[in-house]
Protein backbone atom coordinates (compact mmCIF):
# COMPACT_ATOMS: atom_id res chain seq x y z
CA UNK A 1 0.00 0.00 0.00
CA UNK A 2 2.91 2.20 0.97
CA UNK A 3 4.41 1.83 -2.52
CA UNK A 4 1.18 2.47 -4.39
CA UNK A 5 1.22 5.54 -2.30
CA UNK A 6 4.89 6.82 -2.82
CA UNK A 7 4.67 5.70 -6.71
CA UNK A 8 0.94 7.83 -7.64
CA UNK A 9 3.24 10.93 -4.97
CA UNK A 10 6.24 10.46 -7.90
CA UNK A 11 3.97 10.44 -10.73
CA UNK A 12 2.10 13.72 -9.51
CA UNK A 13 5.35 15.33 -8.76
CA UNK A 14 6.59 14.65 -12.33
CA UNK A 15 4.12 15.58 -13.98
CA UNK A 16 3.09 18.80 -12.10
CA UNK A 17 6.70 20.59 -12.41
CA UNK A 18 6.60 23.82 -13.21
CA UNK A 19 10.22 24.20 -15.03
CA UNK A 20 10.97 24.17 -18.80
CA UNK A 21 11.95 20.61 -19.91
CA UNK A 22 15.81 21.71 -20.58
CA UNK A 23 16.14 22.73 -17.35
CA UNK A 24 14.48 18.82 -16.28
CA UNK A 25 16.91 16.97 -18.04
CA UNK A 26 19.38 14.93 -15.82
CA UNK A 27 22.63 15.83 -15.28
CA UNK A 28 24.22 12.71 -16.90
CA UNK A 29 22.29 13.45 -20.79
CA UNK A 30 24.71 16.32 -20.43
CA UNK A 31 27.77 14.18 -21.38
CA UNK A 32 26.12 12.09 -24.08
CA UNK A 33 27.86 13.10 -27.01
CA UNK A 34 26.40 14.00 -30.59
CA UNK A 35 27.62 11.32 -33.24
CA UNK A 36 27.30 13.89 -35.93
CA UNK A 37 28.23 17.03 -34.68
CA UNK A 38 29.05 20.19 -37.27
CA UNK A 39 28.34 17.22 -39.80
CA UNK A 40 26.87 19.31 -43.23
CA UNK A 41 25.21 16.67 -44.55
CA UNK A 42 23.39 15.73 -41.32
CA UNK A 43 22.30 18.99 -40.51
CA UNK A 44 20.56 19.64 -44.15
CA UNK A 45 18.82 15.94 -43.05
CA UNK A 46 17.99 17.49 -39.84
CA UNK A 47 16.17 20.33 -41.49
CA UNK A 48 14.01 18.40 -43.16
CA UNK A 49 13.12 16.40 -40.33
CA UNK A 50 12.32 19.70 -38.88
CA UNK A 51 10.27 20.77 -41.12
CA UNK A 52 8.00 17.70 -40.91
CA UNK A 53 8.02 17.16 -37.18
CA UNK A 54 8.64 20.07 -35.69
CA UNK A 55 8.05 23.44 -37.56
CA UNK A 56 4.19 22.96 -37.14
CA UNK A 57 4.72 23.82 -33.43
CA UNK A 58 7.77 25.90 -33.38
CA UNK A 59 7.83 27.90 -36.34
CA UNK A 60 9.39 27.25 -40.11
CA UNK A 61 12.42 29.32 -39.07
CA UNK A 62 12.46 28.04 -35.06
CA UNK A 63 11.03 31.85 -33.95
CA UNK A 64 8.29 30.06 -31.67
CA UNK A 65 4.62 29.54 -32.71
CA UNK A 66 1.54 30.46 -30.31
CA UNK A 67 1.74 27.56 -28.10
CA UNK A 68 5.55 26.48 -28.05
CA UNK A 69 8.64 28.57 -27.22
CA UNK A 70 11.31 29.79 -29.85
CA UNK A 71 14.33 27.46 -30.46
CA UNK A 72 16.77 29.94 -32.04
CA UNK A 73 17.77 31.23 -28.80
CA UNK A 74 21.17 31.07 -27.28
CA UNK A 75 19.44 28.40 -24.51
CA UNK A 76 18.71 25.82 -26.93
CA UNK A 77 22.00 26.77 -29.24
CA UNK A 78 24.15 26.31 -26.39
CA UNK A 79 22.44 23.58 -24.96
CA UNK A 80 25.02 20.24 -24.46
CA UNK A 81 23.57 18.36 -27.05
CA UNK A 82 22.76 14.96 -24.95
CA UNK A 83 20.15 17.83 -22.78
CA UNK A 84 18.33 18.17 -26.44
CA UNK A 85 18.47 14.55 -26.79
CA UNK A 86 16.77 13.74 -23.92
CA UNK A 87 14.08 16.18 -24.47
CA UNK A 88 13.42 15.00 -27.75
CA UNK A 89 13.17 11.50 -26.15
CA UNK A 90 10.39 12.66 -23.67
CA UNK A 91 8.87 15.57 -24.93
CA UNK A 92 7.11 17.62 -21.80
CA UNK A 93 3.99 15.74 -22.23
CA UNK A 94 1.45 17.99 -19.92
CA UNK A 95 3.15 21.50 -21.47
CA UNK A 96 2.56 19.98 -24.96
CA UNK A 97 5.63 18.75 -26.04
CA UNK A 98 5.52 15.67 -27.85
CA UNK A 99 8.09 12.77 -27.30
CA UNK A 100 9.65 11.34 -30.18
CA UNK A 101 11.31 8.42 -29.08
CA UNK A 102 9.47 7.17 -31.84
CA UNK A 103 11.96 8.57 -34.23
CA UNK A 104 15.42 6.68 -34.77
CA UNK A 105 17.77 7.87 -32.52
CA UNK A 106 20.21 9.24 -35.61
CA UNK A 107 17.03 11.45 -37.05
CA UNK A 108 17.13 12.66 -33.16
CA UNK A 109 20.61 13.43 -33.42
CA UNK A 110 20.19 14.79 -37.28
CA UNK A 111 17.50 17.56 -36.22
CA UNK A 112 19.54 18.25 -33.09
CA UNK A 113 22.90 18.80 -35.37
CA UNK A 114 20.46 21.30 -37.40
CA UNK A 115 19.19 23.34 -34.44
CA UNK A 116 22.57 23.21 -32.99
CA UNK A 117 23.93 24.62 -36.44
CA UNK A 118 21.50 27.79 -36.98
CA UNK A 119 23.47 30.73 -34.62
CA UNK A 120 20.49 32.31 -32.27
CA UNK A 121 21.84 35.53 -33.86
CA UNK A 122 20.83 34.97 -37.19
CA UNK A 123 17.42 35.02 -36.38
CA UNK A 124 17.92 38.69 -34.84
CA UNK A 125 19.58 39.48 -38.31
CA UNK A 126 16.60 38.37 -40.02
CA UNK A 127 18.74 35.97 -42.10
CA UNK B 1 0.33 8.92 -29.78
CA UNK B 2 -1.13 11.86 -32.04
CA UNK B 3 0.65 14.57 -31.18
CA UNK B 4 -1.22 17.74 -29.66
CA UNK B 5 -3.24 19.23 -31.84
CA UNK B 6 -2.06 16.90 -35.14
CA UNK B 7 -5.55 15.63 -37.09
CA UNK B 8 -5.30 12.32 -39.00
CA UNK B 9 -7.57 11.35 -41.57
CA UNK B 10 -7.25 7.69 -42.18
CA UNK B 11 -9.21 4.68 -43.86
CA UNK B 12 -8.64 1.45 -43.41
CA UNK B 13 -9.63 -1.69 -44.94
CA UNK B 14 -9.85 -5.42 -45.01
CA UNK B 15 -10.89 -8.01 -47.77
CA UNK B 16 -10.36 -11.68 -47.20
CA UNK B 17 -12.85 -14.70 -48.22
CA UNK B 18 -14.03 -17.40 -45.41
CA UNK B 19 -13.80 -20.70 -46.76
CA UNK B 20 -17.08 -21.30 -47.15
CA UNK B 21 -18.55 -18.24 -48.11
CA UNK B 22 -18.16 -14.66 -50.18
CA UNK B 23 -15.43 -12.15 -50.26
CA UNK B 24 -15.86 -8.96 -48.54
CA UNK B 25 -14.23 -5.93 -48.33
CA UNK B 26 -14.76 -4.09 -44.33
CA UNK B 27 -13.84 -0.52 -44.19
CA UNK B 28 -13.05 1.58 -41.42
CA UNK B 29 -12.95 5.36 -41.55
CA UNK B 30 -10.79 7.05 -38.47
CA UNK B 31 -10.07 10.38 -37.09
CA UNK B 32 -7.48 10.80 -34.78
CA UNK B 33 -6.67 13.73 -32.49
CA UNK B 34 -3.95 15.03 -30.94
CA UNK B 35 -5.99 16.60 -27.42
CA UNK B 36 -3.08 16.32 -24.85
CA UNK B 37 0.61 14.77 -24.95
CA UNK B 38 -0.88 12.12 -23.26
CA UNK B 39 -4.29 12.07 -24.12
CA UNK B 40 -5.55 10.96 -28.05
CA UNK B 41 -8.89 10.31 -29.16
CA UNK B 42 -10.10 8.16 -31.67
CA UNK B 43 -14.04 8.60 -33.91
CA UNK B 44 -13.80 5.31 -36.23
CA UNK B 45 -17.36 4.73 -39.15
CA UNK B 46 -17.27 1.07 -39.83
CA UNK B 47 -18.91 -0.24 -43.15
CA UNK B 48 -18.96 -3.31 -45.12
CA UNK B 49 -19.62 -4.84 -48.47
CA UNK B 50 -20.03 -8.54 -49.10
CA UNK B 51 -20.09 -9.76 -52.47
CA UNK B 52 -23.34 -10.83 -54.19
CA UNK B 53 -24.79 -9.81 -50.67
CA UNK B 54 -25.63 -6.15 -49.45
CA UNK B 55 -23.28 -3.30 -48.71
CA UNK B 56 -24.06 -1.38 -45.35
CA UNK B 57 -22.73 1.29 -42.96
CA UNK B 58 -22.12 -1.21 -39.64
CA UNK B 59 -21.16 1.25 -36.94
CA UNK B 60 -19.12 3.29 -35.25
CA UNK B 61 -16.18 3.49 -32.07
CA UNK B 62 -14.92 5.65 -30.05
CA UNK B 63 -11.66 5.71 -28.55
CA UNK B 64 -9.50 7.29 -26.45
CA UNK B 65 -5.73 6.57 -25.51
CA UNK B 66 -3.92 7.46 -22.58
CA UNK B 67 -0.17 7.24 -22.00
CA UNK B 68 -0.21 6.03 -18.35
CA UNK B 69 3.79 7.58 -17.35
CA UNK B 70 4.72 11.21 -18.57
CA UNK B 71 8.42 9.91 -19.16
CA UNK B 72 10.06 7.79 -21.72
CA UNK B 73 10.86 4.51 -20.30
CA UNK B 74 12.25 0.86 -21.37
CA UNK B 75 8.36 -0.27 -21.86
CA UNK B 76 5.87 2.08 -22.37
CA UNK B 77 1.92 1.70 -20.88
CA UNK B 78 -0.73 3.00 -23.00
CA UNK B 79 -3.70 2.23 -22.15
CA UNK B 80 -6.89 2.27 -24.71
CA UNK B 81 -10.66 2.55 -24.04
CA UNK B 82 -12.86 1.97 -26.51
CA UNK B 83 -16.69 2.24 -26.80
CA UNK B 84 -17.86 0.54 -29.80
CA UNK B 85 -21.63 0.50 -31.09
CA UNK B 86 -21.51 -1.49 -34.00
CA UNK B 87 -23.54 -4.92 -35.05
CA UNK B 88 -22.78 -8.19 -36.00
CA UNK B 89 -22.32 -7.88 -39.51
CA UNK B 90 -19.41 -5.71 -39.07
CA UNK B 91 -16.41 -7.05 -41.01
CA UNK B 92 -13.48 -4.01 -40.17
CA UNK B 93 -11.55 -6.77 -37.88
CA UNK B 94 -9.62 -4.21 -36.33
CA UNK B 95 -8.61 -6.93 -34.20
CA UNK B 96 -9.34 -10.45 -33.18
CA UNK B 97 -10.73 -11.73 -29.65
CA UNK B 98 -12.32 -14.22 -28.19
CA UNK B 99 -13.64 -16.99 -30.37
CA UNK B 100 -13.82 -15.17 -33.63
CA UNK B 101 -13.35 -16.79 -36.22
CA UNK B 102 -14.27 -17.41 -39.97
CA UNK B 103 -17.67 -18.69 -39.21
CA UNK B 104 -18.32 -15.05 -38.12
CA UNK B 105 -17.51 -13.84 -41.49
CA UNK B 106 -20.36 -15.88 -43.41
CA UNK B 107 -23.73 -14.96 -41.65
CA UNK B 108 -25.41 -13.19 -44.33
CA UNK B 109 -25.70 -9.30 -43.73
CA UNK B 110 -29.20 -9.20 -43.22
CA UNK B 111 -29.50 -11.92 -39.87
CA UNK B 112 -25.91 -10.45 -38.84
CA UNK B 113 -27.05 -6.78 -38.75
CA UNK B 114 -29.77 -8.00 -35.89
CA UNK B 115 -27.09 -8.83 -33.45
CA UNK B 116 -26.17 -5.15 -31.56
CA UNK B 117 -22.58 -5.17 -29.92
CA UNK B 118 -22.57 -2.12 -27.84
CA UNK B 119 -19.04 -3.08 -26.12
CA UNK B 120 -16.52 -1.46 -24.27
CA UNK B 121 -13.10 -2.59 -25.00
CA UNK B 122 -9.79 -1.66 -23.18
CA UNK B 123 -6.47 -2.50 -24.58
CA UNK B 124 -2.91 -2.35 -22.88
CA UNK B 125 -0.20 -1.53 -25.26
CA UNK B 126 3.38 -1.54 -23.67
CA UNK B 127 5.81 -0.23 -26.14
CA UNK B 128 9.40 -0.25 -26.62
CA UNK B 129 12.06 1.63 -28.86
CA UNK B 130 14.97 -0.58 -29.32
CA UNK B 131 18.02 0.44 -31.54
CA UNK B 132 15.49 1.25 -34.43
CA UNK B 133 12.95 -0.97 -34.11
CA UNK B 134 9.39 -0.58 -32.68
CA UNK B 135 8.11 -3.29 -30.55
CA UNK B 136 4.65 -3.36 -29.07
CA UNK B 137 2.61 -5.89 -27.43
CA UNK B 138 -1.08 -5.87 -26.91
CA UNK B 139 -3.49 -7.32 -24.66
CA UNK B 140 -6.74 -6.65 -25.04
CA UNK B 141 -10.10 -7.05 -23.42
CA UNK B 142 -13.72 -6.90 -24.47
CA UNK B 143 -17.55 -6.97 -22.50
CA UNK B 144 -20.37 -6.46 -24.01
CA UNK B 145 -22.74 -3.65 -22.00
CA UNK B 146 -25.26 -6.03 -21.43
CA UNK B 147 -24.21 -9.88 -21.99
CA UNK B 148 -21.86 -12.19 -22.70
CA UNK B 149 -18.22 -12.60 -21.02
CA UNK B 150 -15.55 -10.81 -21.37
CA UNK B 151 -13.41 -11.43 -24.41
CA UNK B 152 -10.05 -11.08 -24.54
CA UNK B 153 -7.34 -11.04 -27.28
CA UNK B 154 -3.58 -10.31 -27.78
CA UNK B 155 -1.04 -8.93 -30.19
CA UNK B 156 2.39 -8.50 -30.66
CA UNK B 157 4.44 -6.52 -33.65
CA UNK B 158 7.94 -5.73 -34.38
CA UNK B 159 9.30 -3.09 -36.77
CA UNK B 160 11.32 -1.01 -37.95
CA UNK B 161 12.68 1.32 -40.58
CA UNK B 162 14.98 0.76 -43.93
CA UNK B 163 17.28 2.91 -42.80
CA UNK B 164 17.65 4.98 -39.81
CA UNK B 165 19.16 8.14 -40.73
CA UNK B 166 17.35 10.31 -43.31
CA UNK B 167 18.91 11.63 -46.22
CA UNK B 168 19.46 15.44 -47.24
CA UNK B 169 17.08 15.86 -50.08
CA UNK B 170 13.31 15.81 -49.80
CA UNK B 171 12.11 12.26 -51.09
CA UNK B 172 9.87 9.86 -51.33
CA UNK B 173 11.36 6.43 -52.59
CA UNK B 174 14.16 6.56 -49.95
CA UNK B 175 14.91 3.62 -47.19
CA UNK B 176 13.82 6.45 -44.23
CA UNK B 177 10.61 6.06 -45.78
CA UNK B 178 9.46 2.80 -45.52
CA UNK B 179 8.69 0.75 -42.63
CA UNK B 180 9.01 -2.94 -42.21
CA UNK B 181 8.02 -5.08 -39.65
CA UNK B 182 5.65 -8.10 -38.81
CA UNK B 183 3.02 -8.95 -36.81
CA UNK B 184 0.87 -11.66 -34.56
CA UNK B 185 -2.22 -11.33 -33.25
CA UNK B 186 -5.30 -13.75 -32.37
CA UNK B 187 -8.12 -14.26 -30.01
CA UNK B 188 -7.41 -15.67 -26.16
CA UNK B 189 -11.34 -16.74 -25.42
CA UNK B 190 -13.47 -15.52 -22.52
CA UNK B 191 -13.20 -15.43 -19.09
CA UNK B 192 -14.86 -18.87 -18.97
CA UNK B 193 -12.26 -20.59 -21.59
CA UNK B 194 -9.68 -18.77 -21.53
CA UNK B 195 -6.79 -20.14 -23.63
CA UNK B 196 -5.89 -20.56 -27.38
CA UNK B 197 -8.49 -23.23 -27.97
CA UNK B 198 -11.08 -22.95 -31.09
CA UNK B 199 -9.26 -18.96 -31.89
CA UNK B 200 -8.05 -17.93 -34.65
CA UNK B 201 -4.76 -16.42 -34.88
CA UNK B 202 -2.66 -14.59 -37.66
CA UNK B 203 1.00 -13.88 -38.98
CA UNK B 204 1.38 -10.93 -40.73
CA UNK B 205 3.99 -9.20 -42.74
CA UNK B 206 3.41 -5.59 -42.84
CA UNK B 207 5.30 -2.65 -44.96
CA UNK B 208 4.40 0.91 -44.47
CA UNK B 209 5.69 3.74 -47.01
CA UNK B 210 5.44 7.84 -45.67
CA UNK B 211 5.52 10.22 -48.71
CA UNK B 212 7.51 13.45 -48.04
CA UNK B 213 4.16 15.42 -47.99
CA UNK B 214 2.89 13.18 -45.14
CA UNK B 215 0.67 10.76 -46.55
CA UNK B 216 0.85 7.16 -45.90
CA UNK B 217 -0.02 4.07 -47.26
CA UNK B 218 0.05 0.64 -45.13
CA UNK B 219 -0.14 -3.18 -46.64
CA UNK B 220 -0.31 -6.18 -44.60
CA UNK B 221 -1.30 -9.74 -45.73
CA UNK B 222 -2.31 -11.94 -42.62
CA UNK B 223 -2.07 -15.60 -42.84
CA UNK B 224 -4.57 -17.56 -40.60
CA UNK B 225 -2.82 -20.31 -38.49
CA UNK B 226 -5.24 -22.38 -36.73
CA UNK B 227 -8.47 -23.95 -38.55
CA UNK B 228 -10.57 -21.48 -37.11
CA UNK B 229 -8.73 -18.61 -38.77
CA UNK B 230 -9.52 -17.31 -42.07
CA UNK B 231 -6.95 -18.53 -44.53
CA UNK B 232 -6.14 -15.21 -45.92
CA UNK B 233 -6.76 -12.14 -44.89
CA UNK B 234 -5.32 -8.31 -46.82
CA UNK B 235 -5.31 -5.31 -44.91
CA UNK B 236 -4.32 -1.69 -46.52
CA UNK B 237 -4.53 1.69 -45.71
CA UNK B 238 -4.10 5.12 -46.35
CA UNK B 239 -3.97 7.85 -43.81
CA UNK B 240 -3.17 11.55 -43.71
CA UNK B 241 -2.04 14.30 -41.26
CA UNK B 242 -2.41 17.63 -40.62
CA UNK B 243 -0.37 19.18 -38.21
CA UNK B 244 -1.93 21.36 -35.98
CA UNK B 245 -5.41 21.28 -37.50
CA UNK B 246 -6.94 24.13 -35.29
CA UNK B 247 -4.66 26.45 -36.68
CA UNK B 248 -4.40 25.10 -40.02
CA UNK B 249 -8.00 25.30 -40.40
CA UNK B 250 -8.27 29.11 -39.11
CA UNK B 251 -5.82 30.75 -41.39
CA UNK B 252 -8.07 28.61 -44.25
CA UNK B 253 -11.17 31.04 -43.15
CA UNK B 254 -8.82 34.30 -42.06
CA UNK B 255 -7.36 34.67 -45.38
C1 LIG C 1 2.74 19.73 -30.83
C2 LIG C 1 3.62 20.85 -30.76
C3 LIG C 1 5.13 20.59 -30.71
C4 LIG C 1 5.88 19.86 -31.61
C5 LIG C 1 5.41 19.10 -32.84
C6 LIG C 1 7.25 19.99 -31.16
N1 LIG C 1 7.32 20.73 -30.02
FE1 LIG C 1 9.00 21.21 -28.98
N2 LIG C 1 7.89 22.12 -27.58
C7 LIG C 1 6.52 22.31 -27.62
C8 LIG C 1 6.09 22.99 -26.40
C9 LIG C 1 4.67 23.36 -26.05
C10 LIG C 1 7.24 23.21 -25.63
C11 LIG C 1 7.33 23.85 -24.24
C12 LIG C 1 7.28 22.74 -23.22
C13 LIG C 1 7.48 23.19 -21.80
O1 LIG C 1 7.75 24.36 -21.57
O2 LIG C 1 7.40 22.32 -20.91
C14 LIG C 1 8.35 22.67 -26.41
C15 LIG C 1 9.68 22.69 -25.97
C16 LIG C 1 10.77 22.29 -26.73
C17 LIG C 1 12.14 22.43 -26.35
C18 LIG C 1 12.64 23.07 -25.05
C19 LIG C 1 12.75 24.52 -25.27
C20 LIG C 1 13.02 25.29 -24.02
O3 LIG C 1 13.38 26.45 -24.16
O4 LIG C 1 12.85 24.76 -22.92
C21 LIG C 1 12.91 21.94 -27.37
C22 LIG C 1 14.42 21.89 -27.45
C23 LIG C 1 11.99 21.49 -28.39
N3 LIG C 1 10.70 21.70 -27.97
C24 LIG C 1 12.38 20.90 -29.58
C25 LIG C 1 11.49 20.35 -30.50
C26 LIG C 1 11.91 19.63 -31.67
C27 LIG C 1 13.36 19.46 -32.13
C28 LIG C 1 10.79 19.19 -32.27
C29 LIG C 1 10.67 18.31 -33.52
C30 LIG C 1 11.37 17.04 -33.46
C31 LIG C 1 9.65 19.65 -31.49
N4 LIG C 1 10.13 20.34 -30.42
C32 LIG C 1 8.33 19.41 -31.81
C33 LIG C 1 5.67 21.90 -28.63
C34 LIG C 1 6.04 21.12 -29.71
Amino acid sequence: MKLIGLTCLLLISAWAQNVGPLEQAPAKFANKKNPMQGNESASRAGAKLYARECAACHGSEGEGGEKAPPLKRAEVFQAPPGTLFWVLENGSLNRGMPSFAHLPEPQRWQIITYLQSQKPADHATGK
Amino acid sequence: MEEPGNLELATKSITGRPADGPRFLGATTELEYGVKGWWTTEFYLDGQATFGDSTLFTGYRWENRFRLLPREHWINPVLYVEFENINGADKGLLEVVGHDGQEDLIVPNADARLEKQREIEAKLILSSYVKGWTVAENFISEKNIRHEPFEFGYSVGVSRPLALTARADRCNVCPENFQAGIELYGGLGTHADFGVRDTSHYIAPTVAWTLASGTSFKISPGFGLTGASAGFLLRFGVSYEIAQFGRAARSMFHR
